[in-house]
């Protein structure tokens, strides 16, 4: 059980700090452009893509600096030679074009790397078990990870709240029109943002498709959960994607790891079911089983009871 | 006055009129499709028209009437088909005496339960939350209909057998002209009711409700019962195009619950233009015959409707069908000749376009995936072979040929489309 815990923590860990590299994006653009971007994990996918050809090219160490640049580039271009142009439809335009665009990355990626997974390998350098414990190995390369995204995150910090750029651009997500005036240039500051947002998830994607597997499903598979821990934190609020981010990673690990079943609760308390009942199906399901369902619940519970999520100060 | 009052009740019965014989019109071309389209294939497809046609009708009763942008329509599609293929089987094993055809009701009842539940939360609030709620409560069931074995099937889904109702009309339902007729059936009626209803004082609440809800507040109206209706009743023709999918395909998988399908109706709506009532109609037929067609011909054709569909949003956003309606001034001004030849001209250029950058995409794709003994493709009826330099090149040419040609017609268009929307000139 200790074992189980511990593990599942520190996994658990990992996973949330990756969605929060993805979500601390997709929470800034959402603030100050009111896009919910659904082609972000995309940009995760692309990111690991990317990673894979850079590094059986030249190395895991360029991929990792490479590919999260050429990432926010293209964020950054999208931004500005599409998103722009739908922007003058509406939210409900842009929304749409986002899905349309998930939708097109995923075709790109299969057009142009195929519908296998991709055998994108850690560097050699960190291919060792950095401690063990109950027998079981924590590998240096998800320490790795973790540092990263630690990183990522305290100069995320520093930038937004320490320094002359943060101050902008948190002036230009809540007052864009009085930061123009005073002689910014907002569609610049929108547009690097865009970049750097998409830069992060591309990122998480680099470092995130060795463990996690690159194929061209992982944007979809990701893109959901990125979405609740988003809503769930409170949209804009970038403590709510941090605490969200780690809520769901652990809560998600936590349900894998525990094989428990509804009949075993029952059997505790001296119920049991015969095997052929109609509702068998509930009495046997898993709590692996469920794991995947637990984002999507924590989704509709919040936004029926606090639409504005745990962090959030406004509604949509 | 009374002149007035008779005018206007003359200008309402003449409209009556004309869609009593749109409606009647539409019923004699369904009737009449399978002798002109007599191939089983072309019967095939006119069928999973008729059914996305329901389906793609009842989106836009959200996104389209209602202002909601739904992420999740597939749900009550899915549950509305899988309850009516557990049905099929209990009227296979003779335990309920209902007809088949009569199956996609029990399809719709259960999209109309289902979406009673879930819109007495999701309707509060339209915009993201709205998109939101409705994407996760997608998600859950997809996520259910895979642990929920007993009752989805697992990854086989349910299948049945629709030829073992009990009798109609000497119907068995063996043949699929016999489904055609019952889908094409069901479609009318689901698309007379769906425009009737839009007709409704319910109807028209909704389109208040989209463009300011505040404003219908004010009048006394709750912005959440009048959603709360679209919805239930999107649900119930959602469910109904799910039972007529069970009926047609005699199974019924995941798939049909899942993102994808939700996505699927998404981009028909959206594509014919959720503007317009028939948009949607167009959507879903252009959508089925370049899915079934299209498929024929290119492994690649998910990849095009991913790029008409960005095109769509970015360029068209009010769709095909909002496309055509733009020429409806020239055609009252009867000036709509004067376009031909403009359209012609620019056509050419346009087609090089089109045929420049998917036979890139194919070349590319070919290459990608062929053997080192299989060098040739064949594109537009011409061989090609991919080691040397002139397809590439010829269709590279191709393109930028075409992209200039179109640059350089368009100030004529344009100039031809002032003409002809009398601007300008004020004859």
């Amino acid at each position: 059980m200790l074992e189980i815990t511990i593990f599942s923590l520190l996994n658990g860990t990992v996973y949330g700090l990756l969605l929060f590299m993805l979500s601390s994006g997709l929470t800034l653009i959402f603030s100050m452009m009111g896009i919910l971007n659904f082609a972000h994990a995309s940009f995760y996918m692309l990111g690991a893509y990317f990673g894979y050809t850079i590094s059986s090219h030249i190395g895991f160490w360029p991929g990792l600096i490479f590919a999260p640049l050429i990432v926010g580039v293209m964020g950054a271009l999208l931004e500005r030679y599409a998103l722009r142009h739908v922007h003058k439809h509406g939210h409900v335009a842009e929304l749409i074009f986002t899905f349309g665009l998930a939708f097109l990355l995923e075709e790109l990626t299969q057009f142009f790397w195929g519908t296998d997974q991709q055998a994108y390998k850690g560097p050699s350098l960190l291919d060792f078990p950095l401690f063990t414990l109950f027998d079981a190995n924590f590998p240096a390369y998800k320490a790795f990870m973790l540092l990263i995204s630690i990183g990522i995150f305290l100069g995320l910090l520093l930038v937004l709240t320490r320094t002359r750029v943060g101050l902008i651009i948190q002036a230009a997500i809540t007052h864009p029109n009085m930061v123009n005036m005073l002689g910014h240039n907002v569609p610049f500051v929108f547009m690097a943002t865009f970049g750097v947002g998409t830069a992060l998830a591309g990122l998480a994607g680099t470092i995130a498709g060795p463990v996690m597997g690159t194929y061209p499903g992982m944007a979809h598979d990701l893109g959901s959960i990125v979405f609740v821990v988003v809503v769930f934190g409170g949209l804009g609020s970038l403590a709510g994607a941090l605490v969200a981010s780690l809520m769901i990673g652990i809560i998600q690990t936590f349900a894998v790891g525990l094989n428990y079943s509804v009949s075993d609760f029952l059997v505790t308390i001296g119920v049991s079911f015969p095997a052929d009942h109609f509702l068998h199906d509930i009495w046997t399901m898993t709590l692996p089983q469920v794991a995947p369902l637990i984002p999507y619940l924590m989704l509709i519970l919040i936004l029926i009871f606090r639409p504005m999520g745990l962090f959030g100060t406004r509604e949509t | 006055m009374s002149t007035l009052t008779d005018l206007r009740r003359s200008m309402v019965a003449e409209a009556r009129r004309r869609q009593r014989l749109t409606w009647l019109i539409s019923a004699v071309v369904l009737v009449a499709l399978p002798w002109i389209f007599s191939s089983s294939f072309s019967i095939s497809i006119m069928t999973q028209i008729g059914i996305a046609i329901i389906f793609a009708l009842s989106y836009n009763m959200l996104l389209g009437q209602g202002g909601m942008l739904s992420f999740g329509h597939a749900a009550y599609f899915g549950l509305g088909g899988f309850l009516a293929m557990h049905a099929m089987n209990y009227i296979a094993d003779g335990a309920i005496p209902l007809p088949v055809p009569l199956l996609p009701l029990i399809g719709g009842v259960i999209g109309l339960f289902f979406g009673f539940i879930i819109g007495t939360f999701s309707t509060r609030r339209a915009g993201t939350v709205f998109a939101m709620i409705s994407l996760g409560v997608a998600e859950l069931i997809a996520a259910l209909s895979l642990i929920f074995v007993g009752f989805f099937g697992g990854e086989e889904g349910v299948s049945s057998n629709r030829t073992k109702g009990p009798d109609f009309f000497g119907f068995n339902f063996g043949p699929d002209i016999q489904v055609y007729y019952v889908a094409a059936f069901w479609a009318l009626i689901a698309a007379i009711a769906m425009f009737l209803f839009s007709r409704t004082p319910a109807g028209r609440m909704a389109n208040a409700v989209r463009d300011n809800a505040e404003r219908a507040e004010f009048i006394g109206y709750s912005q959440r019962n009048v959603r709360m209706i679209s919805f239930c009743l999107s649900g119930f023709f959602a469910g109904l195009a799910g039972g007529m999918f069970a009926i047609a395909y005699e199974i019924v998988t995941e798939e049909t619950l899942n993102m994808n399908q939700s996505g699927a109706v998404l981009l028909m709506a959206y594509i014919g233009g959720v503007g317009y009532f028939i948009g949607p109609i167009i959507g879903a037929i252009i959508m089925t015959l370049l899915r079934t067609v299209l498929s024929n011909f290119t492994e690649l054709w998910m990849l095009y409707v991913g790029l008409l569909f960005i095109a769509t949003v970015m360029f068209v956003p009010s769709g095909l069908t909002g496309l055509l309606m733009m020429h409806g001034p020239a055609w009252k001004r009867r000036s709509l000749k004067r376009l031909l030849a403009p359209y012609a001209a620019i056509s050419i250029p346009s087609l090089a376009v089109i045929m420049g950058v998917g036979g890139l995409l194919e070349l590319t794709h070919f290459a990608h995936t062929t053997s080192m003994d299989d060098r040739v493709m064949t594109l537009f009826s011409i061989p090609m072979n991919i080691d040397s330099l002139l397809p590439w090149a010829g269709l590279i040419a191709l393109f930028i040929g075409g992209v200039l040609g179109v640059r350089r017609l368009r100030p004529m268009l344009l100039d031809a489309w002032a003409d002809a929307n009398g601007a300008g000139g004020g004859d």
